[in-house]
């Protein structure tokens, strides 16, 4: 039996990841700022994001220049990503100030940062595929980047199609799945001690 | 008490058995939805969201006739940006480099443009047109190489002589290339070569690279960039039109162009090939990012920083923590 994959699998996740620890009803003391706020602020615009869009790309991307509802839709998806990227900066800098990448968790801070540069990409694949003035000229002179580095052979701004499909399928897929992956770290790890917090006993030292 | 790195990193690491408090994660998860439905919901109200309408070849030839007929010379002259630019689009140049790194020549054409043919016969050809355009069509058609070089060539050297002032060109050898332009912009004014440029080559299309270059070839869209603030050199990658936030996390991208040498392209090695430098910088700079925890002087600015006194204000003041000494 413990040599089955799947319960080796299931074994590993129950050690690593209990349930108590991926929805605990405690938290350390320590925990007690508001910086600890933003990022389940960033995860809520995300989820915002991913509601308005989905809108969006069932109407396609003509629709907002003509309706009035499309217009709407259009400003959530425009605001939820500015106070997406709003919330993720300050969490992103308040973990670099807490040095929170201490204590094994290398894995939490990097993928954070990889989900700041995909959500950057994200967003720029978005720019471009508004179908209006900005796109045009955002992908004019966003080609001009790609193509000196020899990623415009096949990253090809200009390509609406290209473009639109990378936004709405691929780089969402990209993002949340290391979205996840970064939550589920921070579950599995925990909340990273103060700088300078020190064991009150031998015994919380080197266990 | 002190304890050694390693016992603090294992302390770090292991699962805190200090004081703790109750945390309803769910609830505080629940609540900052509500609390971003609502803000999303009353910036989308109150602001709106840009929409810019795009620019037509229509508006372009109209309200600037002689400059996309110029454009057009250009093109079939392949003196135009387009006609010129290199890979991935044609052979005409290297493109740019970062040192001994010729990226953009070493990947080569993958989206091949021929500007002559895409961006003026090939439109030119889908149209019912009058006598003079189908004669000059005919006779280009009919001409060698070396011939419609001969002819563009003549016409586009004309033409910057007298510094675009289309009424002093004197007259010469330029073959069907006044009246091909003449066609084109005619075409252009009749709102037909959006389409036409589209089109080329099926009936579902979603490519818009050959309008946005042939665009770019000309003084409308830079014209429209730089009355929209929206120019690389005045930090328009973070712009938006209108009065709207743009791409600000864009900044420091953004921030390189404004500096030497890579604000001036006359700059070499690096002013001139700005583009290719200021990706690989950031490249570079996104992997710092990623790396930082294993970077040393940085990864150590957050304990000589005190910022973290202010984060766990109320834990220090418990345990009574001083702040460490340097």
């Amino acid at each position: 039996m413990s040599e089955m994959w799947t319960a080796k699998l299931r074994n590993k996740w129950q050690k690593e990841l209990p349930i108590e620890k991926l929805l605990p009803d405690d938290q350390p003391a320590y925990v007690a700022s508001w910086i600890y706020v933003f990022g389940v602020l960033t995860l809520a615009a995300l989820a915002m994001i991913i509601f308005s869009g989905i809108i969006l790309a069932f109407q396609g991307p003509a629709w907002y220049h003509t309706s009035h509802a499309g217009k709407f839709t259009n400003s959530l998806h425009f605001w939820s990503v500015q106070l997406f990227f709003v919330f993720m900066v300050i969490h992103l800098w308040g973990k670099f100030w807490m040095a929170a990448w201490r204590g094994k968790r290398f894995a939490t801070w990097a993928t954070g940062a990889v989900a700041f540069i995909a959500s950057i990409a994200t967003a720029f694949t978005g720019y471009l595929v508004q179908t209006n003035f900005d796109s045009q000229w955002i992908s004019f002179e966003a080609k001009d980047g790609f193509n000196s580095v020899g990623v415009g052979a096949w990253f090809t701004v200009t390509n609406l199609g290209q473009m639109l499909l990378l936004h709405v399928a691929f780089l969402p897929l990209i993002l949340g799945a290391i979205t996840v992956v970064h939550v589920l770290m921070v579950r599995k790890r925990g909340v990273v001690p103060p700088i300078d917090a020190q064991p009150s006993t031998d015994s919380e030292v080197g266990r | 008490m002190k304890t050694s790195n390693g016992a603090k990193h294992e302390f770090d690491a292991a699962p805190w058995k200090g004081p703790t408090k109750r945390y309803d994660i769910v609830k505080e998860g629940s609540i900052a939805l509500v609390f971003v439905v609502i803000l999303t919901i009353a910036l989308s109200l109150l602001m709106g969201s840009p929409d810019e309408p795009p620019l037509t070849f229509k508006g372009w030839a109209v309200s600037n006739a002689d400059n996309f007929y110029v454009t057009a010379v250009q093109e079939l002259a392949g003196t135009s940006g387009t006609a010129t630019y290199g890979p991935p689009y044609n052979k005409a140049s290297d493109g740019l480099n970062m040192g001994p790194l010729w990226l953009q020549k070493w990947v080569g054409v993958t989206r091949p443009i021929d500007s002559v043919n895409d961006f003026v016969i090939a439109p030119l050809s889908t149209q019912v047109m009058s006598t003079e355009i189908a004669s000059a069509l005919a006779t280009w058609n009919a001409a060698s190489a070396t011939e419609r070089q001969g002819w563009a060539s003549a016409y586009d050297d004309a033409i910057t002589k007298v510094e675009g002032k289309l009424s002093d060109v004197p007259a010469g050898a330029y073959g069907p290339v006044p009246a091909l332009a003449k066609g084109l912009t005619d075409m252009a004014k009749a709102g037909a070569l959006d389409a036409a440029l589209l089109s080329q080559g099926g009936f579902f299309q979603t490519d818009n690279t050959k309008q946005i270059l042939f665009f770019g070839d000309g003084a409308y869209l830079d014209d429209a960039g730089t009355k929209a603030n929206l120019q690389g050199g005045t930090w328009g990658m973070m712009n938006e039109t209108g009065r709207y936030p743009g791409q600000a996390w864009l900044w420091l991208y953004s921030f390189w162009y404004q500096i030497p040498p890579f604000n001036n392209e006359e700059s070499k090695p690096i002013g001139a090939n700005a583009d290719a430098y200021i990706m690989g910088i950031m490249g570079l700079l996104s992997l710092g990012l990623i790396l930082i925890p294993v970077i040393p002087g940085i990864k150590s600015l957050p304990m000589r920083v005190p910022i973290h006194r202010g984060i766990w204000r109320q834990y220090y003041e418990t345990q009574g923590i001083k702040r460490r000494k340097k």
